[in-house]
């Protein structure tokens, strides 16, 4: 009986988890669409650090424009996002104090989304990041 | 029009009393309007006046004044291998004309004292033996006072100032906002104890003369501070005042517990007078000026409403949050009036973490003292620094206040790291 109980509670959770997951692969994949999801997640994660404007803050938090590593290789700025960044490196010959979290509880669609609108916004103009490419990033770093 | 309405909101809120506990908006204490061809485009109170005394001096962090009128400024970045700006006003205008720079490495402290001018690395601290009429003697030769200090690129710049023993005291911030086991990230508990104060979060005192010294030389004077700039000696009750920076991301990291409004107000940015041995809380308190209570950090079991029971030093005074307290000058200058006598004045840097709410801060406030206690509530002094209305990015303020030193004739310098400016401002009564 108990088992049965477990094993019922097991299978419902699984058709709860993939309902969940479903609409994530229905969302119709324009880039407008990404960049307007983006601009939400923006508002939500990321603004209160690079600022309304993209601009970051002098000396502490980066600025998203006028910065190689925004608009250059997808693959690390999906890696900054989802590990973070102390290692006080300067980006573009700027030394930035504050550490920046790891935002890994972002889904892939997210990060995906937040990334197309940035490297679209602030002046930026570099492509689209997509999930899958998310995705490749978040599952090397796991081997 | 969502601009618009806020705006509108702020000017009504503005207009409604100046008080602290009346104002849970933000911005509502400034008015940032100003002209840049009146009072060097600075907001002051009648009777005052403002002159730019120089401009571009590198990142002009803090400043320290000669009795013969001579102006040292400490730069963040070294220019040309030159972070120490000597300035001299040459023709009686006012205006600062640069007569030598020196010192190889950027960082922010500088003050005078028995004959030496002391200026601060982000690791190390020097000073210069200055000679009759208040100039370096050999700009090439620094004696090293102390050295190996904790610079982990966050909160790393170091302050200074030397009391009337022969006693230096510096600043050395925690290379962390809140303890937390993973920085600045949502939902990280505090580390317990937090292993950060052996060596950081706190203001450690040296001998002013002894060369060399090492943290096993000095005396960890007081802890439990995040971060200070602004510290000052206050010479009427002979005791060491510090301005703290406060933890960052209550909204962000805690919003089960704080709303926009409650991250942008708090925690308070809190002045302490400091003895041997005060622990100041953090990072297991912060301070709410609205409620006047001292408060469980949210990474320690906190939820923005439980009180702290533990016998953490009471501010002096609180302010509202995030502004970034750069620089405290205690007054004792005759120029201006009374009421400003032994009084501080404090030079907030700006805020960025009240987004995404309008910026605070950019501005000199005031608070009048008598034998070393606030006698009234803070007033905006000087605003108008950022050139801006509101300012909604942290970028987009043009001066950024920093530094403050008085006069021998009792005008006051502000420095302002971004453009590198030297406000001067002084008393005429007109």
């Amino acid at each position: 009986m108990k088992k049965l109980l477990i094993i019922t509670v097991v299978f419902i959770s699984i058709v709860v988890v993939a309902q969940q997951k479903k609409p994530i692969h229905k969302v119709i994949d324009t880039p407008k669409a990404s960049i307007e999801r983006g601009n939400g997640v923006y508002e939500r994660e990321c603004l209160s650090c690079h600022q309304a404007d993209g601009g970051g803050v002098p000396h502490l938090n980066p600025p998203l424009f006028e910065n190689t590593d925004v608009v250059g290789d997808k693959k690390k700025i999906i890696s900054i996002v989802l590990n973070g960044l102390s290692d006080r490196l300067p980006i573009d010959g700027e030394y930035y104090s504050n550490s920046m979290a790891a935002h890994n509880y972002l889904s892939n669609q997210q990060i995906a989304d937040v990334l197309t609108y940035i490297r679209a916004s602030f002046g930026n103009k570099a492509s689209a990041v997509t999930a899958d490419e998310v995705k490749a990033v978040r599952d090397k770093k796991k081997k | 029009m969502i601009k618009n309405c806020l705006l509108i909101t702020l000017l009504v809120v503005a207009t409604t009393g100046r008080t602290i506990a009346s104002n849970k908006s933000s911005n509502s204490y400034f008015n940032h309007s100003g002209n840049d061809s009146i009072n060097a485009g600075l907001k002051l109170p009648k009777g005052f006046i403002a002159i730019k005394a120089a401009d571009n001096i590198g990142r002009a962090r803090h400043i320290a004044v000669t009795t013969q009128g001579g102006v040292y400024v400490k730069s963040a970045k070294a220019i040309n291998g030159k972070s120490v700006y000597y300035l001299k006003d040459l023709d009686g205008t006012g205006k600062l004309q640069t007569i030598t720079s020196f010192d190889k490495f950027g960082g922010t402290g500088i003050c005078i004292k028995n004959g030496y001018l002391y200026t601060s690395s982000d690791e190390e601290i020097f000073r210069y033996a200055l000679n009759n009429n208040g100039e370096v003697i050999n700009t090439n030769k620094p004696e090293r006072i102390v050295t190996g200090l904790i610079n982990r690129h966050q909160h790393e710049t170091k302050s200074i100032v030397v009391d009337n023993e022969g006693n230096l005291y510096t600043n050395i911030g925690a290379y962390s906002n809140a303890c937390q086991e993973q920085d600045r990230t949502k939902g990280s508990m505090g580390r317990m104890p937090c292993p950060i104060l052996d060596s950081a979060g706190g203001i450690w005192m040296f001998k002013a003369d002894k060369l060399n010294q090492t943290y096993k030389d000095g005396v960890r004077y007081a802890t439990g501070l995040r971060n200070v700039v602004g510290i000052d000696w206050n010479i009427k009750n002979n005791a060491l005042y510090v301005m703290q920076h406060g933890r960052d991301q209550l909204y962000q990291n805690w919003p089960q517990y704080f709303d926009a409004n409650a991250g942008a107000e708090l925690p308070s940015e809190c002045m302490y007078k400091l003895q041997n041995g005060s622990n100041c809380g953090w990072p297991y308190i912060y301070y709410n000026h609205l409620l006047h209570k001292k408060m469980v950090a949210p990474e320690y079991g906190g939820d923005g409403k439980t009180v702290s029971n533990q016998p953490f030093q009471d501010p002096v005074i609180a302010f509202p949050g995030h502004m970034a307290p750069n620089a405290l000058l205690f007054y004792t200058g005759n120029q201006f009036p009374t009421k400003y006598k032994n009084g501080a004045f404090i030079a907030f840097h700006g805020s960025w973490n009240r987004a995404p709410l309008p910026q605070a801060g950019y501005c000199l406030v005031f608070v009048p003292f008598k034998d070393g206690k606030p006698i009234g509530e803070w007033e905006v002094f000087a605003d108008g620094f950022s050139g801006e209305e509101v300012v909604t990015s942290t970028r987009g303020a043009v001066h950024r206040p920093c530094g403050l030193a008085e006069a021998p004739d009792g005008s006051i310098y502000v420095t302002d790291d971004n453009k590198g400016t030297i406000y001067k401002i002084s008393y005429t009564g007109k």
